[in-house]
């Protein structure tokens, strides 16, 4: 036990110290505090105050409550990026050309498996541990900054050359664990790791917009149409007004009808948690909470449960994708070979990234995309996506307000669509779609990019499926 | 087949252009109570536009005008009617004289732009008591009238009576306009369920509205529109019914006879043409 507490040092800066952090090394972060992470800037801090440079920060995710890493990078001490999900403001600094390397981005499934297979290297990773136990076992689940799972940390303790945990809740035993204090090298006991009110996503509120949950309607009515909403369903969505929103008639489905599914994946929640209390889902398998009840449920209901990336997503492994019936998924833009992008706006800006996108469309056995067939005032079907963030033949469904496209074409799907004409929706063909959305918003003129690379967009095997390029003016 | 009409406020672009998405079938793009008099030019022109570029092909047209006393009704009408909208809902209709006066205007700017004699139609929605009493006379007074409608919110504030869910105190006025326009041989429309939450209370209300006997709902919610469409539309079992008597009937003309039964009852004209509206209904809702 005591030698387990040497694993203790004062201050980040000691523990970057330690951890024999230099220049032109990676470090790694993980982003279940989401908005209301503290760590990464704290880390960054010291490390710039320690004079060290040319640092590639790897995050499962940035958000906006990372900006201040601009400086760092304007400064020098960071010069790479490799994420999942970049929220805009930092997008719009790296579309605009601000650092010299394109950024890496991968999936929630990709990334831990390139730590896996060694193509993806972490010098030290850098924890925020919500409690951490005198034998160095870490836990997202209590303590006063709780983020529930932990599971994109997982992978980055595991594979990295060395780890610190910083927490603000250090404690003599933990009996549930998320992260093994095995994988532990030192410990860093501050006043606060983040704000858990930044956990809860603006986009994991049901919508009320009338658009949207008639979209979220036929989303569900092609799920239940397909003929895969029976007994043992399971069921993942995502964090978007009306993907959210399929779920609640997904679940008015499940009751009228007496279905019990088998689990539900992903990003939970509280949604998520009260179709598990109902008795529709037998588990929920979380690798990530959206808000502060899901976190709650995690801690105290055991059919409620923390899974890894890599269990949730990997492609080393036999991943909970792989046994989703149904997935309810966004996008920015759909092009007429059923290709989405999720990475970047229509003027060429990063406004997101693949999440674990990608990850749940190869998965699962019917991946729904639902979306607006105009969005601030352009079209949502276009010739061709501006990012390809997940292959066409990976999405079996668009769903929009004026109509349903079914993907045919990859030699798939026929039986589906004719169960969804013969149930009555409003089956149309994707190019039919993408002349409607031009009525509405005309036809926007190409998009023009500077040849620069700033993005380069792994798949979930690994290669390179598309580039980003800056955006002109720059 | 006109069972619910959803108000869409006419200054709301997004609302607007996807207005005929929601599931009515009949939207009313409202230039009344739900503009302010700061936006009435504004919302004329947005929905004039949105009539002169959108085919809102799934869905029946109607434009709530400002009422006759105002200074904006002919405005309206000279900016909308050129686009050709299904039909006008003229609001505070008090009397037939009312109805005439919008409807020789609607027919001054028919002729002026070489649309067809009549082909817009009115829907005057009743919402004084004098409107009230004069429900007959209303839904009688021009063959533009194809139906009439009950607005309980203002009916409610002249009657000086509190506006309940229940609607106990509008029960006299839904019942007279559904005895008048069925004199008149129009279709008549009930009130809108304020209550935007309270799914199980447009259940109820849309049930009870046809019992009363109405033809439709009008809704100010999105939400309100598939409970009104269910209870408005027929059953299973009544369509299953009407294709019964349908058949039936045809077996009789084939064999020759005059007198048809169906499971020991005889089949006379009320039934055949109510079996009939089911069928027609049928095709509207389901295709054919």
């Amino acid at each position: 036990m005591e030698f387990q507490m040497n694993k203790v040092v004062d201050s980040i800066q000691q523990a970057i110290k330690a951890s024999g952090l230099k220049d032109g090394m990676t470090i790694s972060f993980h982003h279940h505090m989401r908005n209301g992470d503290y760590v990464m800037n704290m880390v960054l801090d010291a490390i710039a105050q320690a004079g060290i440079k040319d640092i590639t920060v790897n995050a499962s995710s940035f958000f906006d409550v990372h900006a201040p890493i601009l400086d760092h990078i304007r400064n020098g001490v960071v010069t790479g990026l490799e994420c999942n999900y970049m929220s805009s403001l930092i997008g719009k600094a790296v579309s605009e050309g601000i650092l010299e390397k394109p950024v890496v981005f991968r999936s929630h499934g990709g990334r831990p498996s390139d730590m896996e297979k060694g193509t993806s290297h972490i010098d030290v990773a850098f924890v925020a541990a919500p409690t951490c136990d005198w034998s160095s076992n870490c836990t997202g689940r209590i303590g006063k900054s709780a983020c529930g799972p932990m599971g994109y940390a997982v992978s980055d303790a595991m594979y990295a050359d060395k780890v610190v945990a910083i927490t603000d809740n250090l404690v003599e035993k933990l009996d549930d664990i998320s992260i093994d204090g095995k994988y532990i090298d030192f410990i860093v006991n501050v006043d606060q790791i983040g704000d858990p009110k930044g956990i809860v996503s603006g986009t994991t509120q049901i919508t009320r917009d009338p658009v949207g949950l008639r979209m979220a309607e036929n989303a569900a009515k092609v799920i239940k149409a397909s003929g895969l909403l029976k007994d043992g369903f399971s069921f993942q969505t995502g964090a978007g007004g009306a993907t959210l929103a399929a779920s609640k008639f997904v679940r008015e489905m499940m009751i009228k009808e007496g279905i019990q599914g088998s689990f539900c994946l992903g990003g939970i929640t509280s949604y998520m948690v009260q179709m598990l209390h109902e008795g529709l889902f037998k588990e929920l398998l979380d690798v990530q909470c959206f808000d502060l009840d899901a976190v709650r449920s995690l801690s105290e209901d055991s059919n409620h449960k923390e899974i890894t990336a890599s269990e949730y997503a990997g492609v080393c492994c036999d991943s909970a994708v792989n046994h989703l019936d149904a997935a309810l998924l966004g996008a920015t833009q759909v092009d007429l070979d059923f290709n989405v992008n999720v990475h970047t706006d229509s003027n060429g800006y990063i406004i997101g990234g693949s999440g674990g996108h990608s990850d749940v469309a190869a998965g699962s056995k019917l991946c729904i995309i639902i979306a607006p067939l105009t969005r601030a005032r352009l079209p949502l079907v276009v010739d061709r996506v501006v990012t390809i963030s997940t292959p066409g033949n990976t999405i079996d469904v668009l769903v929009t307000q004026r109509g349903i496209a079914v993907n045919t074409k990859y030699g798939k799907n026929k039986e589906l669509k004719q169960r969804l004409i013969d149930a009555h929706l409003p089956i149309m063909e994707i190019e039919d779609l993408k002349r409607i959305a031009e009525q509405y918003s005309g036809v926007p003129s190409p998009l023009e990019t500077s040849d620069r690379v700033v993005g380069n967009v792994i798949y979930r095997d690994g290669t390179q499926i598309d580039t980003i390029k800056m955006v002109l003016g720059n | 087949m006109r069972r619910s009409m959803l108000f869409i406020p006419g200054n709301s672009p997004s609302l607007l252009m996807n207005a005929d998405v929601l599931g009515a079938d009949s939207i009313i793009f409202d230039l009344e109570d739900a503009v302010s008099p700061a936006e009435k030019d504004s919302a004329r022109i947005l929905v004039r536009n949105l009539l002169r570029r959108f085919d809102y092909d799934s869905c029946e047209v109607i434009v709530r005008i400002n009422s006759v006393d105002t200074e904006f009704w002919t405005k309206d009408l000279d900016e909308i009617i050129p686009f050709h909208p299904d039909m006008i809902m003229p609001p505070k209709t008090n009397s037939e004289d009312d109805v005439r006066l919008v409807s020789q205007y609607i027919g001054t700017l028919e002729e002026k732009c070489g649309m067809k004699k009549n082909s817009v139609k009115l829907i005057p929605l009743i919402e004084t008591a004098m409107g009230v009493e004069n429900a007959y006379r209303i839904a009688s007074a021009d063959e533009r009238v194809a139906a009439i409608f009950l607005g309980a919110e203002d009916l409610s504030a002249d009657l000086r009576c509190k506006r309940t869910k229940e609607g106990t105190e509008i029960l006299y006025s839904r019942q007279r306009l559904v005895v008048a326009a069925r004199a008149a041989c129009v279709d008549v429309y009930d009130t809108p369920f304020t209550d935007v939450n309270d799914d199980e209370g447009i259940r109820k209300d849309a049930s009870f509205a046809k019992a009363l006997g109405f033809t439709g709902k009008a809704s100010i919610s999105p939400r309100h529109i598939d409970a009104i469409n269910e209870a408005f539309s027929p059953t299973q079992a009544d369509i299953k019914y009407a294709h019964e008597v349908m058949n039936a009937i045809e077996q009789a003309a084939l064999e020759g006879k005059g007198v048809v039964a169906l499971r020991g009852k005889m089949i006379d004209a009320p039934v055949v043409a109510r079996a009939r509206q089911v069928i027609e209904m049928e095709k509207a809702i389901y295709g054919a």
